[in-house]
């Protein structure tokens, strides 16, 4: 009874209720400047589709710097290893993707997906034992490492599959729109909202609910503390590794489906993206990431549609603004 | 020894090394007054420069920044643009000048105040994003840059090939605007690189060094650590700048591939890491690894990948393509991190000196 009324007399932890906000109150101010209903539900659908997007490939990035203070350079190459293993799957079986049955697409997008993620997360385990173990805890070093890799990846990619950028269709029963009234839908970006929240969710109930997430935010806290009560970090560490690395490939299946094409530049590319994000978020946050990932996307499909021109930048005036106002991001769980 | 600041490169390999290189660039307009040798020759030159201004950041700061290509091709584009816009005279080379540097430094001192103050992997990933924002600025803006094709401009007069200040008959060579191009880009990299030994052995490149040992230490000391890392990366983006000016000059055009690519900032890295970190020689030895191998080894390279796919091996004709060279640097970039992190300069000089 003690320990209850001791566990009851603790402060609450402060809620830091505004970050969340943010995307809801930069959605709302848009709304006028849209003008037309239609098109600003188009808009923010679309953000959210690719905001979740990007949030499954940047929260692996995120927790591996929390959790070992390891900046993984090469976080794009899992992207585009996802992606490529995935036309393994999908081009073989194009005639069952282009049947019009939504189960008969599902059913091989699903082990595309979950082959991707595999690959993607065993050569985690491959990049994390050769390169990173290594030079952990030396951060020069680190980022030359991952560059490296990088390179690598990229050029053994276009090795493997050749330089040309595969075409990657659509599943038949995923193209087009739901249209209500004068609003249209794309499918496939209602698909994508519903893995991003589903994976969203799960990281959190992992992370909030389970004894490997109270270690693994404890790490993220204090790495030696956790060491000092006999936790084998490293070996947790390495899971989390995997996992993101994962997640990574996952995101990039559903980039590359999104875009219908896969490229192995397009790692580069979305590293950019996935590094804003992170930085928005504060190193080590998967709420954080997850709304900067939103604010992202937000920022890009609005200022795409009122000022083209702007969208260019668009993205580092978002991360300048929000470093102005929070110099850690807009959650700082690390104290480093 | 005033010259190098008192910086030999304290080691007999490495000199000699150094003094042929240096001897070949020297001459190959003499002797190989190809386009080929003489397009290799400038662009070990210009690279030589510009991975040394590199190296004044990653090996004696210990920052890594992606943002270095962008300060390049502002020079280039700087040059490019006067040139377009005002027509091949002397002028427009020096207004290009005249906005370029100033350019690249302001951005250089925005990005350094804004991103220096924390960690480095910080500094890494903001370079990152200015760079590649920077990168899609100058191929969207085309009312300016050119876009995607960047633009081609006459130099002055005096700089053209067709320029002949000597004729064959009275040296055995010609002299012709060409080779005076060369001869400016030649100098003006060796003085860049000489300026950067100077900096680096100064007491300012002491400090920088104290800060990349140990930031707190440097900083508990008394250093001023921000101005000092603003300062290094403002000195490295003028040089980088001025090397994208002497390559603009020779190419006679700037466009997002030659000067602003992610691609060639992957190169640098490459170089400076093979070559030896905190070194500045290292500069000069890696730039020349490296662009012998990208124009000599591909064709090695397409040997063996015909060799292999006669022999009707899988998989190896597609990774011993030409193409893929990069692939192979790529590995070897791997392990000179991790087993020689000192690069080519350092093992040579240790390799004289007894283990203790």
């Amino acid at each position: 009874m003690t320990e209850l009324a001791a566990a009851g007399a603790l402060p609450k932890p402060k809620r830091d209720i505004l970050p969340v906000l943010l995307p809801v109150i930069l959605a709302l101010a848009m709304a006028p400047l849209i003008g037309s209903g239609s098109s600003w539900v188009t808009l923010t659908v679309a953000s959210l589709a690719m905001g979740m997007m990007i949030f499954i490939m940047a929260s692996g990035l995120t927790l591996v710097f929390g959790l070992m203070d390891v900046l993984n350079f090469g976080h794009g190459a899992f992207i585009a290893v996802g992606a490529y293993v995935a036309t393994l799957v999908l081009l073989p079986l194009a005639p069952y993707v282009q049947a019009d049955s939504l189960l008969t697409n599902l059913a091989v997008l699903a082990p595309a997906a979950l082959l991707s993620m595999a690959v993607s997360g065993a050569l985690g385990l491959v990049v994390e034992r050769v390169l990173i173990l290594p030079v952990y805890g030396q951060h020069l070093k680190q980022i030359l490492m991952t560059t490296g890799g990088l390179i690598v990846a990229e050029q053994a990619l276009y090795a493997l599959w050749g330089p040309q950028i595969i075409p990657l269709p659509l599943p038949t029963s995923l193209r087009g729109s739901f249209i209500i009234g004068d609003i249209a839908i794309a499918k496939y970006r209602l698909l994508a909202m519903l893995v991003g929240l589903v994976v969203f969710a799960g990281i959190q109930l992992v992370l909030n609910r389970t004894k490997i997430g109270l270690l693994i935010r404890a790490g993220v806290e204090n790495r030696e503390m956790v060491e000092a009560l006999g936790y084998r970090i490293r070996r947790l560490f390495l899971g989390v590794f995997m996992v993101g690395s994962g997640l990574a490939g996952l995101g990039g299946v559903m980039w590359a489906l999104y875009r219908e094409q896969v490229h192995a530049s397009m790692g580069n590319d979305l590293t950019v993206l996935v590094f804003i994000v992170v930085i928005i978020g504060g190193l080590g946050s998967i709420g954080g990431c997850f709304i900067g990932a939103l604010l992202v996307a937000m920022v890009a499909n609005y200022g795409g549609f009122l000022v083209p021109k702007l969208a260019l930048v668009s993205n580092i005036l978002l991360m300048v603004a929000i470093l102005m106002w929070r110099p850690r991001g807009l959650y700082a769980v690390t104290s480093r | 020894m005033m010259i190098l600041s008192g910086d030999p490169p304290r080691s007999r390999v490495l000199s000699v090394l150094l003094v042929v290189i240096i001897a070949a660039l020297a001459i190959t307009p003499l002797i190989f007054p190809g386009a080929k040798a003489m397009n290799v020759a400038t662009k070990i030159c210009i690279f030589a420069a510009l991975v040394a201004s590199y190296d004044l950041l990653l090996g004696y700061t210990g920052s890594v920044s992606f943002a270095h290509t962008m300060f390049y091709g502002i020079g280039s584009y700087a040059i490019a643009i006067a040139l377009y816009s005002m027509g091949p005279t002397w002028a427009a080379v020096a207004t290009g000048v005249a906005v370029g540097l100033p350019l690249a430094m302001l951005l250089a001192l925005v990005i350094g105040l804004f991103s220096l103050r924390v960690e480095a992997i910080f500094f890494a990933m903001i370079t990152l994003a200015v760079a590649s924002a920077f990168l899609v600025l100058a191929s969207q803006l085309s009312w300016l840059t050119g876009g995607e094709d960047g633009r081609s401009f006459q130099l002055p007069e005096l700089l053209r090939p067709g320029t002949v200040l000597i004729s064959k008959g009275v040296l055995g060579f010609e002299l012709n605007g060409r080779v005076l191009t060369y001869y400016l880009i030649f100098t003006g990299s060796a003085a860049m690189i000489l300026a950067l030994l100077r900096v680096v052995n100064s007491p300012f490149g002491r400090v920088l060094q104290a800060i990349r040992e140990n930031r707190f230490r440097a900083e508990a000391l008394g250093f001023r650590t921000v101005f000092h890392l603003t300062y290094a990366n403002c000195l490295a983006a003028l040089v980088a700048a001025s090397a994208g000016m002497l390559n603009a000059l020779w190419l006679r055009y700037a466009g997002p591939d030659t000067s602003l690519s992610f691609s060639i900032m992957l190169d640098i890295l490459l170089m400076v890491v093979i070559g030896g970190m905190g070194t500045i020689y290292g500069a000069i030895i890696g730039a020349t690894i490296f662009i012998l191998a990208q124009n000599y080894l591909q064709a090695l390279m397409g040997a063996a990948s015909n060799a292999a796919a006669d022999a009707g091996l899988p998989l190896l004709p597609g990774l011993l393509h030409p193409d893929r060279w990069l692939l192979w640097l790529g590995l070897l970039f791997i392990a000179s991190v991790y087993f020689f992190p000192t690069g080519v300069v350092g093992r040579l000089r240790n390799a004289g000196r007894k283990p203790s």
